[in-house]
């Protein structure tokens, strides 16, 4: 069998995978924080419930309403973001005016309602949801065997990554959303209905989230506490790429999963920790993050 | 978070009433267990004294930690450590669950203040995880099981800490000359200019003073102070878990000194009560602790953002006294 490094190629690049995986789903879930934080200012706390509710809600529409992987694909992320929507137009709107930490600490408590919530109803153990039959199967590279959903997840998720840095950066809604960022009293007095950027802003953010959650549910076991685990990790993501490119947070994401991989190969108790050991390293070398613009 | 380190608004009571309101306190902490459970009394004053430890950086350095769970459980872990496997008497146990505290809050600081606002948050968050993820690997922590049966001993070899209502009354002590220390230290030059760099940081850098290393002070000191708290529970509860270092103990910690008032003195303490309470009455009711306290939170940030002592404070001065410097002044 090849070897590199003294590690069977086959090993590797098995960790490279996952490490995409998790990197995509970091990705995913850095990008839609960094989206809201841009505009909001709010550093949405929740984000990480969201993820769990995408995929419990995912789980759902097959277990109770017989609904499939592909319609719940795009249905998910409509609740999810209309569950947002709702929020941020009933309480998290109120606390525009106020000091940051509310509005941060309004989201963290949403965070622990939710995840005791789906504790209460559905136990903390985990519920597994089985891969699509259109994308069960495996790829044979050679080298490695390559699971097929496994596969469609990164290149879905990269889509989106891209798709909605397009939709930022390149087209007339993006340019208003920035506008509205740089300033929005300005942007207000061209007669843009700014508060409906932001819900819609943050419904989007939200949704992406559930997205995550819905593509994660057939890779890991739908359970109540598998977003704040992950989002706090993402947080640190969050911390070593800086909020201030969107592009930067995919990388970062992306990145940081595969390092997280490697580690796993080479110095498997430590690998729980590569994230935040990144961290510590850009905070003392480059403070302001990666791709950092501090606000 | 309004608050005013000197007070020139009238006050409330006269200072014959705030000495009989302060003899009422102590007569109350004094007989408290010969009606209730007294080690129950105990977690309560441990959590009294973490979440006025967290209040002197989140309230008056206006720096939101959430990673305080770290330094609780941390010293939780060195206590039972040192008292259990190590032998050592209960007090060089505690100093050394303090020196933990202290040393994790140092590291903390160190990488924590290098980023402001929000940022801040997220770090003191993931560095705690990242202590959450050593304590379960870790070989002395004892994974899931924790550290057990760890012995109270006794205080300087004379008095018997077996007895909890004993250990009540020591606890007692230590945590009110913990929390006059607090009061001082807010009170003084120190605490002002946390309190200045709370307000506008780039003012005070600007006045010659380096900020960075009064930051880094305050959150170490709040970080020993902690530690005192988690090693004391520990030693009353005779264990030291995961659950201590679990981001839910920094959540529902930064909730006490919300609902109680940030930036209050005495508002931590009354926070802490209640939500000791909700958890003990949730615990037999069946009912998730995580909802309910997720609901408080949230309902306290929409409603009371002074906290229920600062909000009653208020009515109280808006209704008591009339004139012009009466008016409640809007949060920022």
């Amino acid at each position: 069998m090849t070897e590199l490094f003294g590690v069977p190629l086959a090993v590797l690049a098995g960790q490279v995978m996952i490490g995409l995986i998790n990197g995509s789903f970091y990705a995913l879930l850095s990008l839609g924080l960094a989206i809201i934080f841009g505009l909001l200012n709010v550093i949405n706390f929740a984000h990480g419930a969201y993820y769990m509710v995408g995929a419990f809600v995912s789980w759902g529409l097959l277990t109770y309403a017989g609904i499939g992987y592909w319609p719940s694909l795009v249905l998910t992320p409509l609740i999810v973001g209309a569950f947002g929507a709702l929020f941020e137009r009933t309480m998290l709107r109120r606390l525009y005016g106020f000091d940051h930490l509310f509005s941060l600490l309004l989201t963290f408590g949403l965070a622990l309602a939710l995840e005791g919530m789906f504790r209460w109803i559905y136990g903390a153990g985990g519920k597994s949801y089985a891969v699509p039959p259109s994308l069960t199967g495996v790829y044979n590279l050679g080298f490695m065997v390559l699971p097929i959903y496994r596969a469609w997840v990164i290149v879905a998720s990269l889509t989106v990554c891209v798709g909605t840095w397009l939709v930022i950066e390149k087209t007339s809604l993006g340019a208003r959303l920035r506008a509205a960022t740089e300033n929005p009293s300005l942007v207000t007095a061209f007669g843009i209905n700014v508060p409906l950027i932001l819900t819609l802003t943050y419904a989007a953010g939200v949704g992406l989230a559930g997205l995550a959650g819905a593509m994660a549910a057939p890779i890991y076991q739908v359970s109540p506490n598998m977003g704040s685990s992950l989002i706090i990790i993402v947080f640190a993501v969050v911390v070593i790429g800086g909020m201030g490119s969107i592009m930067g947070s995919i990388l970062t994401g992306l990145m940081l999963g595969v390092l997280e991989g490697l580690t796993k190969v080479f110095f498997p108790t430590a690998s729980a920790l590569t994230v935040f050991i990144v961290m510590i390293l850009v905070l003392l070398l480059r403070p302001a993050g990666l791709f950092g613009k501090d606000k | 978070m309004a608050h005013r380190y000197k007070d020139f608004r009238p006050r409330l009571v006269s200072p014959m009433q705030s000495y009989g309101l302060l003899a009422v306190v102590a007569a109350v902490a004094v007989l408290a267990p010969l009606v209730i459970y007294p080690l129950f009394l105990v977690k309560v004053l441990c959590f009294m004294l973490f979440a006025a430890a967290l209040n002197l950086v989140v309230g008056f350095a206006g720096l939101l930690s959430l990673g305080h769970a770290a330094f609780f459980g941390g010293a939780a872990y060195a206590f039972a450590q040192a008292a259990k496997v190590w032998g050592w008497p209960f007090e060089v146990s505690i100093l050394f669950g303090v020196v933990v505290g202290a040393a994790l809050g140092f590291a903390f600081g160190l990488v924590a203040i290098r980023r402001q606002g929000i940022y801040f948050t997220m770090i003191t968050l993931a560095l705690a995880q990242m202590v959450y993820f050593l304590a379960v690997q870790a070989p002395f922590t004892g994974g899931e099981d924790g550290i057990q049966n760890v012995p109270r001993g006794s205080l300087l070899g004379l008095i018997d800490l077996r007895d909890t209502i004993t250990l009540y009354y020591v606890v007692l002590v230590i945590v009110v000359v913990c929390l006059l220390q607090i009061r001082r230290m807010v009170h003084s030059p120190f605490g002002h200019i946390l309190g200045a760099i709370r307000e506008n940081e780039t003012r005070v850098t600007s006045l010659g003073l380096n900020t960075s290393r009064y930051k880094l002070l305050a959150f170490t000191l709040s970080a020993a102070l902690s530690g005192l708290a988690g090693a004391l529970k520990a030693s009353a509860f005779q264990l030291a878990t995961l659950s201590d270092v679990s981001w839910h103990i920094s959540g529902e910690v930064v909730l006490m000194v919300l609902i109680g008032g940030i930036g209050t003195l005495s508002g931590p303490l009354f926070g802490a009560i209640f939500v000791v309470m909700i958890g003990h009455f949730l615990a037999t009711s069946g009912l998730p602790v995580s909802l309910v306290v997720g609901l408080v939170f949230m309902a306290c940030v929409m409603l009371f953002r002074r906290g229920f002592y600062g909000e009653t404070v208020e009515y109280l001065r808006t209704r008591l006294l009339s004139g012009p410097q009466a008016t409640p002044k809007a949060d920022k």
